[in-house]
């Protein structure tokens, strides 16, 4: 892991080598380790290291793109002069931005926590053990997954920007069934920092859906009141957020297109209680606060009380349309309310808790109907109480849909670094029966 | 936080294919020119790779293997009359698998001497030793011959990376431009460039130096209707390839047209992209006035372009045999193609349904001389009319089936992450009766003919899957009578191979493949091909898909 002096040292001898109107250079490095398990042992670990060093020239309108991965001067050269070849071949381009200038970032010190970058392998085997160890003493058998990474991002132009970030990771996940293979659960969780961090207290949560999801009893497809859990909702809104580009839009090609041309912006699309925002100084989901062309990140509100307030878009797309240059999110916040997943329950007379949906895909983008699966725990819940295991559903449905049929939200979690409330919705579309468990 | 993509892909069918800006992290670009240069000469390999070797024994490893890898990718990403982006990328770095008292072992570095091999060798042996304490299930790994210093190359006619980039910029807006005056108002083009050079050595005695070449143009059309505010896209018909730039030059022998009535045509090992991205002006405009389908029972008529992703997804994944062990519950699934399943006999299909594994049919994208793990590459039947017979292994499955060899089939994404099973080329074989796709239709009372692939889901035992495609026509009493729109079928697997009524001859035979089948943690693409002819299946449920928002 470099730091950023040394990083920044390394970038200002690139931009030293430049001989373009304009330079720009990115260094970005990382070092992970994981251990994956499955029937109850390890199956595969290992570790990786990576550092690469990006240089794109300029001359006029046209660019180039070279990398190396040596960084002794003389590589340093050689990187430089082949970016401001490729750069003199290049066609000139029509959607040309001039590079960014000085930028202001916030500071998301959060985002690193060296306890994550000191993880080892021998931390990785006692918690993937405690894992199995809770498994196999219940008689049910694990696959697990635990990935932890410490990565930096730096970057340097020739017009002045300045960039350095240091981010850690910290993914587990894991899935526990039955030995008969009739029940199956899981859960999943993802961190900055290990503080919080305990393989055998999310197996538990999963060994229990596995138990509990035994005998599963068939009932008719059709539309049915759902409590998504986080882990359910939470690829469906990254889907709709990730739609949410302003040019897509604005050419009539996007679900935020508007009949007679324009965007949806401004317009009321979902429940008033709907509000999603992105905040990379957030301190339970701390983000990068820049983009990766170097546009600063901050906290952006996209859809506030159910009405759409902002699309992103490319530099190039911002001043055309001439609307605010916003770049992407990384993670995303939905607001929620107060209450757990187990009390949404108990405030349900009739419906279907969810605790995950699986191999979701895009069926048609203009009304952004997606079709997938429920999977590893899906139960009838009645007055107010899990009855019984369901066997699991093929669903077709839209989060436009979804989020105006929404009843309650509860208290968000994070996930995949975002923070996701556990949703419940009426008439969510269940279009055929599966036998998989 | 998470590393993620920074560009939002819904509104594009071919979805994260057209990732038109380079993320800031991932794969590095380079100069094209730097593409052309040779790698490291195979002396220098194999001295490092000794190195990796001697210092994982010296530590304790019963077995270890060494993948030299540089991998090269060139893209040209356009979209209408403009380039977006040229990037060309380069990885280059050493992965080290090791084996010690039965706990494998990885570890990856980009740091390429001799020195730095040795250290990360003894960083996997660490890795294998610190897990030995939870280790329930010792790996067996099955023998294998070493095959000395041997090498294997894709044949192709023109490498892709000779072609200068102007030439290449040119194809892609000259398809671009034909799609546009032909009823589309936007089109993305690409072209997608990889050569992979491998190395690998192991503690058998194999020094493997293999260079492998693919290349997939590809694009989506879109029309938009202001008025109504509807839009429609079709995406290419090409496939991705095992092929040189050859693939780009069009050839009428290698030219199938779709039944009479349908204006589809698909294409063998030579594909033409300014016909196609006419064409596809055409229907993408076409589409935003189609008749939307009438939900119900219908015999199906599916072109070789569609099915292979259908086969990729309810054949070559419940065969894998990590997935029917358990080793990808938590995230792939697992397989109802169980091996309590097997023995009990059950069909899995119809009497026509022989599905094949290989990894070397030329042209696809699959081929190679050898796997990941030293094994020399092969064919072997995994459906025998209608019955299961095998499923895809690798060297520490094979006992577990009672095999006593690989079946080739260990593969990683780059040198950076650890080799596991990969699915081969799964195909579907021809009619042995001579038989053509106006034959065929001319015997369907309802039904539809679907050409191209589209929207797909299946669940995590592979039983429930639901399919789009790209071009839908009705079939009433024996013909084509109307394209229709907002098509899906949803099937189970096993009722859907049993509804299997038969393929089209060998001459309709034609590859459909991918750059990205995912799997494993962390996830891997790998690249894989699905041969069939046009092949029918009887009464199966479509739904209808358009809703209102």
């Amino acid at each position: 892991m470099l730091t950023q002096t040394e990083a920044q040292d390394i970038l200002k001898k690139v931009l030293s080598f430049s001989t373009s109107d304009d330079c720009e250079a990115t260094l970005n490095g990382s070092t992970s380790g994981n251990v994956r398990s499955a029937r109850n042992t390890i199956s595969t670990a290992g570790v990786t290291d990576n550092v690469s060093l990006t240089v794109q020239a300029r001359f006029g309108k046209r660019s180039g793109l070279a990398t190396c991965n040596e960084f002794d001067e003389a590589s340093l050269r050689r990187c430089v002069q082949r970016a401001e070849e490729i750069a003199r071949l290049a066609p000139e381009s029509p959607e040309y931005v001039p590079l960014l200038g000085p930028q202001q970032y916030l500071a998301s010190p959060a985002s690193f926590a060296q306890r994550t970058a000191d993880i080892t392998p021998d931390y990785r085997a006692q918690q993937i053990g405690a894992s199995i160890a809770l498994c196999a003493a219940r008689k049910l058998s694990s696959a697990g997954f635990f990935n932890d990474s410490a990565d930096f991002l730096a970057k340097r132009n020739s017009k002045g920007l300045e960039a350095y970030q240091r981010f850690t990771n910290l993914d587990f996940s894991i899935t526990v069934r039955t030995p008969d293979g009739a029940g199956s659960g899981y859960a999943l969780a993802n961190y900055t920092d290990l503080a919080t961090f305990d393989a055998a207290r999310l197996t538990r949560v999963a060994a229990d859906k596995a138990a509990a999801s035994v005998n599963a009893k068939a009932i008719e497809p059709g539309k049915y009141t759902v409590i998504l859990e986080p882990a359910a909702a939470v690829e469906l809104l990254t889907n709709m957020m990730q739609a949410m580009d302003a040019r897509n839009a604005d050419e009539g090609r996007s679900f935020l297109s508007k009949k007679g041309g324009g965007s949806k912006k401004g317009e009321r699309i979902f429940d008033e209680r709907v509000t999603i925002y992105s905040d990379p100084t957030h301190p339970e989901v701390p983000d990068l606060t820049f983009a990766a062309d170097g546009r600063p990140q901050r906290k952006v509100t996209w859809i506030e009380k159910g009405i759409v307030q902002n699309l992103y878009s490319s530099r190039f797309w911002a001043q055309k349309a001439g609307i605010p240059d916003l770049p992407p999110p990384g993670g995303w916040i939905m607001s929620g309310g107060t209450q757990s997943t187990a009390e949404l329950i108990k405030s349900t007379a009739k419906g279907i808790l969810v605790t995950r949906l699986w191999y979701i895909r895009a069926v048609d983008p203009q009304t952004l109907l997606y079709t997938g699966l429920t999977r590893d725990g899906t139960f009838y819940i009645e007055n107010g109480q899990v009855k019984f295991p369901v066997k699991n559903f093929r669903f077709n449905e839209s989060p436009i849909i979804m989020l105006n049929n929404l009843e309650a939200l509860g208290k968000p979690v994070r996930l995949d670094g975002n923070l996701v409330p556990p949703l419940k919705i009426r008439d969510f579309t269940f279009t055929s029966l599966s036998d998989a468990v | 936080m998470k590393r993620r993509d920074f560009v939002g892909l819904t509104g594009l069918a071919a979805g994260a294919l057209f990732l038109p800006s380079l993320p800031g992290f991932g794969h590095t670009p380079v100069d094209p020119a730097r593409l052309l240069e040779p790698g490291a000469d195979v002396i220098v390999k194999k001295r490092l790779a000794d190195a990796a070797l001697n210092a994982a024994k010296s530590a304790g490893a019963s077995y270890a293997d060494v993948r030299i890898g540089r991998y090269l990718n060139q893209y040209v990403f356009t979209r209408e009359k403009q380039v977006q982006n040229i990037v060309s990328t380069e990885s280059y770095g050493v992965g080290i698998r090791v084996l010690v008292n039965g706990c494998w072992g990885f570890a990856s570095t980009s740091v390429v001497t001799e020195a730095s091999l040795a250290a990360t060798a003894r960083v996997a042996v660490d890795i294998a030793k610190a897990d030995r304490i939870v280790q329930r299930e010792p790996v067996q790994l099955a023998p294998q011959q070493g095959y000395g210093e041997v090498s294997w190359k894709t044949p192709i006619q023109q490498s892709a990376f000779e072609v200068p980039v102007k030439q290449k910029v040119e194809l892609l807006l000259a398809a671009n431009a034909a799609a546009l005056d032909n009823g589309a108002n936007y089109i993305n083009s690409a072209l997608f460039q990889v050569n992979e050079q491998k190395y690998f050595a192991s503690t058998d005695g194999s020094y493997i130096d293999q260079d492998v070449h693919r290349l997939w143009p590809t694009f989506s059309a879109t029309a938009v209707d202001t008025k109504t505010g509807k839009f429609r896209s079709r995406s290419a018909l090409s496939s991705p390839v095992g092929l040189g730039f050859e693939y780009l030059t069009p050839s009428a022998a290698e030219q199938i047209a779709g039944p009479a009535g349908t204006n589809t045509v698909g294409y063998k090992l030579r594909y033409d992209l300014l016909a196609d991205a006419a064409l596809a002006g055409k229907q993408a405009k076409a589409k935003l006035s189609m008749k939307s389908v009438t939900p119900g029972k219908y015999d199906l008529v599916l072109d070789p372009g569609h099915l292979g992703l259908t086969i990729h997804e309810s054949v070559g994944h419940p065969t894998e045999l990590d997935r029917v062990l358990g080793y990808e519950a938590n995230f792939a699934g697992t397989s109802f193609a169980t091996l309590e399943w097997k023995a009990k006999n059950l069909p899995y299909g119809s009497q026509e349904v022989n599905i094949v594994a290989d990894k070397l049919q030329p042209g696809s994208v699959g081929a190679v001389g050898y796997d990941d793990e030293g094994v020399k590459t092969r064919e072997w039947d995994l459906i025998k009319e209608g019955k299961l017979v095998n499923y895809q292994k690798i060297r520490d499955q094979a006992h577990i089936v009672g095999q006593k060899e690989s079946d080739g089939c260990c593969y990683a994404q780059s040198w950076e992450d650890v080799q596991f099973q990969r699915m081969p080329n799964v195909s579907l074989r021809p009619g042995k009766a001579k038989l053509s796709v106006d034959e065929m239709v001319s015997k369907v009372d309802k039904g539809i003919y679907i050409a191209g692939a589209g929207s797909f889901s299946i669940d995590q035992q592979r039983y429930n899957f639901q399919f789009g495609g790209q071009l839908f026509f009705a079939i009433e009493k024996g013909k084509i009578t109307e394209p229709l729109e907002d098509v899906a079928y949803q099937s189970n697997t096993q009722e859907f191979w049993g509804a299997c009524a038969g393929s089209c001859d060998q001459s309709d035979y034609r590859l459909y493949g991918t750059f990205f089948d995912g799997k494993g943690q962390p996830a891997q693409v790998s690249s894989v091909s699905h041969g069939s002819a046009t092949t029918r299946f009887n009464g199966v449920n479509v739904i209808n898909t358009a809703r209102k928002v």
